[in-house]
């Protein structure tokens, strides 16, 4: 057949039903990300023994961000508003994309497109980290001169990840259920890529 | 021989010394404080109590509730009296709360809460009270321990009987402590036509099981009795309710004497879905009636008052087999119904025992017509021998009122000997006693009304303090005491002083409230006619000498703060909105020499304060609830200026450069 023929000029028939399964497995936790947040930041106080806490989504933020903004008001922090970020109109469409590419390397059996996704997942995740990084860094240090409280030498800037004490508050800042979950996927895509398992001598004959 | 004056010491001496070991008064129990009491009503910081105590106010009017077993006071709830702490009677949108047909009425003699009841448990939504004084019925909400509606009850003199509620609260009753003429009895009656022209009235208010919306669905027209306490039946006597009568001597003075006469008057059992049925069947007299109506919106967080001119009502002469009169002694006062439906458990306050009435008794003295006479020509008076299951006999002086425990126990309040007794509800056997701290009225146990009772707690609420606590003068503190009932024998586990006089409380497990409490109001949901939603709708407008200021709470900041064109002679409406969406984040808000009261709005709530300035001049307001950091700094001014000066109409607040 020339479909089939052509798929295994393109692609040798080397990609083995485990490598297949860990792509599946990893596309599948990777589209979780479509339903749990990513990422959360925790502040807690001696007044919040509840905490207050903002989740990161693949295209938004939800929680206490009036509470957080109204507390941030007496810093001199900018408010947090969705609207800002630019980011969360664009990210469902690249890790869409970057998630087909890694169904398409499953389909195809394609190692090629393989390492295509893979590389793809670590820009994504380094840029990610770093826009975030920025963004923390921008709330965290520019802050309006005239704020009720002004603290010499203090910024506000939450940790990249694990926690840090802001005056009162003790700042958290940890992947949620769906970053867990992408974290996983991310980790069994490595696995396709990578891993090879021994094959037991007595199957070489 | 010569006589020794001492050795006639030594008789003497023996002598009193023998009066002293042989003269004691005779022994007091010992101490019935619980040794380990006080790890028994520890509540460790930071934890919650196990249950919630609604305990009435009494002369204050409201309702406080406390945790047990710590005993600690959580909230007092403005009922039926104005509580300038929150502005609750004073603000415009309370106000109607305590409007009645004698115009406002901001006080009254709360005596009886009744939790609200699902197949005769206590199911957490609501509580009721009776204002004694002026006839009203009150439900507060137990999301929000607000005051959520008043009836008012119209044709009796003290609502004393109430509100008690029947096994899924279907109603509410109500019922005269001081009979008198019907209110569409204009005739200028002399006192002395008692006899004649006086009239007691059982009310009906009717409960939506939805969203506890009171009315007055019906009255019947009973004797002029003194009608004091009520319950409703449950299970198999859910159709039933009983009421304690006395003075059926009918007295109208000097009732201590003339109204204990008789060595029995009634307990008066009522067959309400009978009466029910009557006014479905459009049996029921429409009569003129003026009495308030006033409910509480909790979307425009304000109260409208209505006052309704109608009610309808039955005469229980003329419809046989609605009431049947059973004969108790000396002066009934509690009528409490155990946890089965089975037994009616009455005290006679001047009795030497408990009767114990029998409801299948009842029934059948109903068949057999086993009458003891009539009341008013045809309401039959069943034979006490009849319908009496057993008595609890010496049970202590003064038997007042009985709840039930979940082990088929009864406690029953001892005014005259201060004490509780306990006994066994199926042979009516004394099992133990417990000293009260002074002479107890009602009591309350966990459930103790219900159909299951919860047990574990019992609260006796005294009505003499006397030494209890470090003295405050001459007017005290009333008491109430804690009781450990697990056991075989009762312990005291803690006394701890009540706002006002703890006159009855029920108890109910915090876990039954606690899950339907609400934090704060949603400002997205505020429908209230002057709420301002943003600060950038606060305003201030004026129409003729009606100022109307829309302000903004939040912290740190009144908005507008700086407010001109105020002057003598204006009527100022202050509207303030509370714009935080946080849990404990309320806003004070207090005028200087405002003659009313301040104001304290929870988040999402608006509230308006009226004010008629006085004097010309600068006058500062401020929040008056610690709010923030900088809540020292939640302040503004007004100018106020004489009267008739061209002064206009001017607001701000300064640039916030922050929020911008």
């Amino acid at each position: 057949m020339v479909l089939e023929n052509t798929i295994h000029f393109v692609n040798p028939p080397i990609m083995k039903t485990h490598t297949r399964v860990l792509i599946s497995i990893s596309c599948v936790l990777m589209l979780s990300a479509y339903i749990l947040p990513l990422w959360h930041i925790l502040l807690d106080a001696p007044q919040y023994p509840e905490g207050l806490e903002m989740k990161i989504w693949l295209n938004g933020l939800s929680g206490s961000i009036d509470q957080i903004n109204g507390l941030n008001h007496y810093i001199g922090m900018k408010f947090i508003s969705v609207d800002d970020f630019k980011e969360f109109k664009i990210l469902p469409f690249v890790f869409g994309a970057l998630t087909l590419i890694g169904i398409a390397a499953g389909i195809a059996k394609s190692r090629k497109l393989l390492w295509t996704w893979f590389i793809g997942l670590c820009l994504f995740a380094i840029v990610g980290f770093s826009d975030f990084y920025m963004w923390e860094y921008s709330y965290g240090h520019n802050l309006n001169p005239h704020a009720a409280i002004k603290v010499e030498g203090m910024n506000y800037q939450p940790p990249l990840f694990g926690y840090k004490q802001l005056l009162n508050f003790t700042a958290g800042s940890l992947p949620d259920t769906g970053g867990i979950l992408v974290g996983l996927g991310g980790v069994l895509a490595a696995t396709a890529l990578f891993y090879k398992p021994r094959i037991s001598p007595n199957k070489i004959k | 021989m010569k006589f020794s004056p001492y050795k006639l010491l030594v008789p003497a001496l023996a002598l009193l010394a023998g009066s002293t070991i042989y003269g004691c008064k005779p022994g007091k129990a010992g101490s019935s404080v619980d040794a380990d009491a006080a790890q028994k009503v520890y509540v460790a910081p930071g934890k919650y109590d196990e249950v919630y105590a609604f305990l009435s106010g009494g002369f204050s009017g409201q309702v406080a509730a406390y945790g047990i077993p710590s005993g600690r006071l959580l909230k007092v709830i403005p009922v039926f009296s104005q509580n300038p702490e929150n502005g609750y009677g004073y603000s415009e949108e309370t106000k109607p709360m305590l409007n009645t047909s004698h115009g406002f009425v901001p006080w009254d003699d709360s005596h009886h809460p009744e939790l609200s009841k699902t197949n005769g448990e206590d199911d957490g939504r609501w509580l009721f009270i009776n204002g004694n004084n002026t006839p009203r019925i009150a439900r507060i909400d137990l999301a929000t321990f607000k005051t959520a509606e008043i009836i008012e009850l119209p044709n009796i003199g003290g609502n004393h009987a109430s509100p008690f509620c029947t096994e899924n609260t279907e109603y509410v009753v109500g019922n005269t402590r001081f009979s008198e003429p019907l209110d569409n009895n204009k005739t200028d009656n002399s006192i002395a036509s008692f006899k004649q022209t006086f009239k007691g009235a059982v009310s009906f208010v009717k409960v939506n099981k939805d969203n506890g919306a009171m009315n007055l669905a019906f009255q019947l027209i009973v004797p002029a009795f003194n009608y004091d306490l009520a319950h409703a039946g449950k299970g198999p006597s859910h159709d039933w309710i009983f009421f304690t009568c006395y003075n059926t001597e009918q007295a109208h003075t000097l009732l201590e004497v003339n109204a204990s006469q008789r060595d029995k008057d009634f307990i008066m059992a009522v067959n309400w879905k009978k009466a029910e049925e009557l006014i479905a069947a459009g049996k029921g007299t429409k009569i003129s009636a003026k009495y308030a109506h006033n409910v509480y919106n909790e979307k425009t967080h304000a109260a409208t008052s209505v006052m309704e001119s109608e009610t309808q009502t039955i005469d229980i002469t003329k419809f046989p087999g609605l009431v049947y009169y059973m004969p108790c002694p000396k002066s009934p006062h509690g009528v409490d119904v155990s946890p089965d439906g089975l037994s009616i458990v009455a005290s006679g306050k001047l009795a030497a025992v408990i009767p114990v009435f029998s409801y299948q008794k009842m029934l059948d003295a109903i068949d057999k017509k086993q009458y003891d006479g009539m009341v008013e020509g045809n309401i039959p008076v069943l034979k006490y021998e009849a319908v009496l299951r057993g008595e609890v006999k010496k049970p202590g002086l003064g038997p007042l009122h009985t709840e039930f425990d979940d082990k088929g126990y009864a406690y029953t309040t001892m005014f005259v000997s201060s004490e509780v007794v306990k006994w066994k509800l199926d042979n009516l056997e004394i099992i133990d006693r417990i000293p009260s701290y002074y002479s107890p009225g009602h009591l309350s146990v966990v459930g103790g009304d219900s159909k299951k009772p919860f047990g574990k707690y019992l609260l006796s609420l005294n009505k003499i303090t006397k030494d209890r606590y470090l003295p405050t003068g001459p007017e005290l503190a009333q008491a109430c005491q804690l009781i450990d009932i697990t056991g075989n024998k009762m312990k005291l586990l803690l006394d701890f002083p009540t706002i006002g006089k703890p006159h009855y409380a029920q108890m109910i497990l915090a876990d039954k409230i606690l899950k339907n409490q609400v934090k704060f109001f949603k400002l997205e949901d505020n429908k209230n006619a002057f709420a301002t939603k943003s600060e950038k709708d606060t305003k201030v407008v004026r129409n003729g000498n009606r100022v109307d200021v829309y302000m903004t709470a939040i912290r740190s900041h009144l908005a507008p703060d700086n407010i001109e064109g105020i002057k003598i002679g204006d009527e100022v409406y202050v509207h303030v909105t509370n714009l935080e969406q946080d849990w404990d984040v309320p806003h004070g808000f207090a005028i200087k020499g405002a003659n009313n009261a301040e104001l304290l709005v929870m988040p999402g709530e608006t509230c308006t304060l009226k004010w008629a300035p006085g004097l010309a001049g600068i006058v500062p307001f401020y929040c008056t609830d610690f709010c923030s950091a900088l809540h020292q700094e939640m302040q503004g001014y007004f100018r106020v200026s004489p009267a008739g000066s061209n002064v206009p109409i001017k607001f701000s607040i300064g640039e916030n450069p922050v929020t911008q």
